[in-house]
Parts: structure tokens; C-alpha cells; sequence
């Protein structure tokens, strides 16, 4: 599977890692090149700088020809543009975007991007935890 | 008419000001808070602080009674969101956005917002006009049927100079409408006009032919 990853920060950058190793095609950006130390030593991908809110970085990373887009930079909103590029724009036949503003995640979802709220998820794990 | 502006910016408040004074409703939503204070000092209560992406803080200030819905703030995602928000929840009639980057022209339109303002375009427009030598100048776009008016100067080492307009391979989709030409009247041009040095040809045409028209009138 070709897989674009857009943000290399912790999340993103795992993924990435996790992904390369089972041998899919990789391909991660962010607009600065010292996100990509997060990296693991041996990622076998492409780290490309570039801003994935812009239509040139993304055909630069092979959205065109990609199975899947990730959105996972800090902002929710780039998170939500890049995604809807990616899917209306590219067609990308897998799109998921991170969203932390819970009320946000809902309102895309009902718009058909699949999104995920850490916020809540988290929340969510944390009361479970402690009911425990 | 109640109108809400997000971004309390240079554009956001003189645009608010100009809003108010024709008598319109207008609420608008800056998050910074020495920005809010120095808008509700100039222009009265009409700032609220909080974020024009947020549904808590859409709700709170009545955007379901909303009119129009600006986002005028400096990044084009936070104005996409801001207007999608206001567009898909709370169903507002007219959403316009401000964008930087003018390719987003076209992903916003295909996203849903109503109308979008292409502040790095309009600078481009008016440079060009100013530019003297600028073989094809932008006037007017039509947005809804594609369509761009231009101006077109014919420089005095044009090959084209002499000839009439019936010669030259005119791109089919473009229509000549009006020649200016000094000391006479602006007037339509025919199959049969002879263009002159110094011409200049306002036409309506489309952006994918402006090219071939350019390179047509003036002979490049």
C-alpha cells in the first residue's frame, strides 16, 4: 500500500515507522526538515518537506497515485483541509484525519471524512481506567 | 442583515467598520484579546473573543440567525473551517472566504463556500495594469460561467500590426469586444478592422484560451 503521511510529529512519525516496517510505501511530510529526527534510524521511506495544505507538495509526495492519506499535524483545521483535498480533490480511496476538537470530528464525520477525536478517545480510556 | 466576520485583523476590522456604517448587524469574533479591546473601543460591543472555528462559540453569538458569514482571517484552513462550520451546522445562506493562496480558489468552491476573495490576486491585477509593457492585463472575472475579460495592447514591432483582424486564427472561444485606439472613439471591432500600433482590445475570454488569444493579436 502507498500510504502519505502529512506531519511528522510524534504520531505521525511513529505511524511511518510502523507502516515502512511491514513493507509499505511510506511517504512522510512536514514544512520542517527537524520534525524528521523523530523518525526511526532504518525508516526505509521518503521524508519530503513540504506543506500538505498545498496542492505541489502533496502531487510532490504521490497522492495521485497513493491508497491512503493521514492527516496528523497540530492543527486540527490544516488537518481537515489537507483531508478534504486528499479525498475530493485526489480521490484518495483512504482518508483519515486527526481532529482534537471533539464537536469538530463530529461535524466532518457527517460530511464523510473519517476522522478521530484523541481528545475523547483518550478521555474516555482515562474515566475507564479509573473506574477500574 | 446580521452578519458574523472572523478575524478581527486589519481586513476583518475596516471591513466591519464599513459594514456597520451601512447599517448592518455585525458581530465579530477575534481571538486575540488586545485585538478585541481595541476593536470594541473603535467600533462599540461589537467584538466577541473566542474562535470562529469552534460550534460552542458559533452558537453563542447566534450564527443560525446569521446572514452572511465572513472568515477573513490570515490562514486559508482556518477560513475553510470557519466557513464550513457556519455553512454545514448552522445552515448560514452566503459563507465568503478570504484566501491567500490563490490556488485554493478552486478546492474552496469544490469544498462549498459560497464565494471566495483572493486578496494576493486582486494585488496582482492592479500591479499588472500598472506595468505598461504587460502584454495581457486581467479586468473582470465571471466567475459562475468561466469567463475573464482582458485587455490587450498591441506593441508598435507586432507582426500582426497592418493586417485585419479576419487573418489572424482568433481562438473560437474568445469574442473581441470593444478597440480603443487614440484620438477616436472606443468602438466593437469587424472582421475587416486593420489593427494599428498602440491598439487596445478588451475581449471576453476564457482563462484556458487567453493565452492563445494574446499570442494571436499580437503575433508572438
Amino acid at each position: 500500500m502507498k500510504v502519505v503521511i502529512m506531519g511528522c510529529g510524534r504520531t505521525g512519525a511513529r505511524l511511518a515507522g510502523l507502516l515502512d516496517a511491514e513493507g509499505h510505501l511510506v511517504t512522510i511530510l512536514d514544512i520542517d526538515t527537524y520534525s524528521f529526527r523523530r523518525l526511526v534510524p532504518d525508516f526505509g521511506g521518503t521524508a519530503l518537506l513540504g506543506n500538505g495544505i498545498k496542492e505541489e507538495s502533496l502531487k510532490k509526495a504521490g497522492i495521485e497515485e497513493a491508497d491512503a492519506f493521514v492527516a496528523v499535524t497540530q492543527g486540527d483545521n490544516r488537518n481537515i483541509m489537507a483531508a478534504q483535498i486528499a479525498k475530493h480533490i485526489f480521490n484518495v480511496p483512504k482518508v483519515i484525519c486527526r481532529i482534537y476538537d471533539p464537536i469538530r470530528r463530529e461535524l466532518y464525520n457527517t460530511l464523510g471524512i473519517e476522522a478521530f477525536s484523541p481528545t475523547t478517545i483518550f478521555a474516555q480510556m482515562l474515566k475507564e481506567r479509573l473506574e477500574k | 442583515m446580521y452578519i458574523i466576520v472572523v478575524g478581527g485583523g486589519e481586513v476583518g476590522y475596516y471591513l466591519s467598520k464599513a459594514l456597520l456604517d451601512e447599517g448592518h448587524e455585525i458581530l465579530v469574533l477575534e481571538k486575540d484579546p488586545d485585538r478585541n479591546e481595541f476593536i470594541c473601543d473603535e467600533l462599540g460591543s461589537v467584538c466577541v473573543r473566542g474562535d470562529g472555528c469552534e460550534a460552542t462559540t458559533l452558537a453563542e453569538v447566534g450564527t443560525g440567525r446569521a446572514d452572511m458569514f465572513i472568515a477573513v482571517t490570515g490562514d486559508d484552513e482556518d477560513n475553510l473551517v470557519a466557513c464550513q462550520v457556519a455553512k454545514y451546522k448552522f445552515n448560514v445562506p452566503r459563507t465568503i472566504a478570504r484566501i491567500t493562496n490563490p490556488k485554493n480558489e478552486a478546492i474552496f468552491k469544490k469544498l462549498g463556500i459560497d464565494v471566495t476573495v483572493s486578496s494576493t490576486n486582486i494585488i496582482l491585477e492592479y500591479i499588472e495594469q500598472e506595468v505598461p509593457t504587460h502584454p495581457l492585463t486581467h479586468l473582470l472575472t465571471i466567475r459562475d460561467k468561466g469567463l475573464e475579460i482582458v485587455e490587450i495592447k498591441i506593441p508598435p514591432d507586432s507582426t500582426t500590426v497592418g493586417k485585419p483582424l479576419k487573418e489572424l486564427s482568433l481562438p473560437p472561444e474568445s469574442v473581441l469586444s470593444l478597440l480603443i485606439r487614440k484620438e477616436q472613439k472606443p468602438h466593437v471591432p469587424t472582421a475587416n478592422t486593420i489593427l494599428q500600433a498602440g491598439d487596445q482590445i478588451i475581449a471576453v475570454t476564457t482563462p484556458e484560451s487567453e493565452e492563445a488569444l494574446r499570442a494571436a493579436l499580437r503575433g508572438d
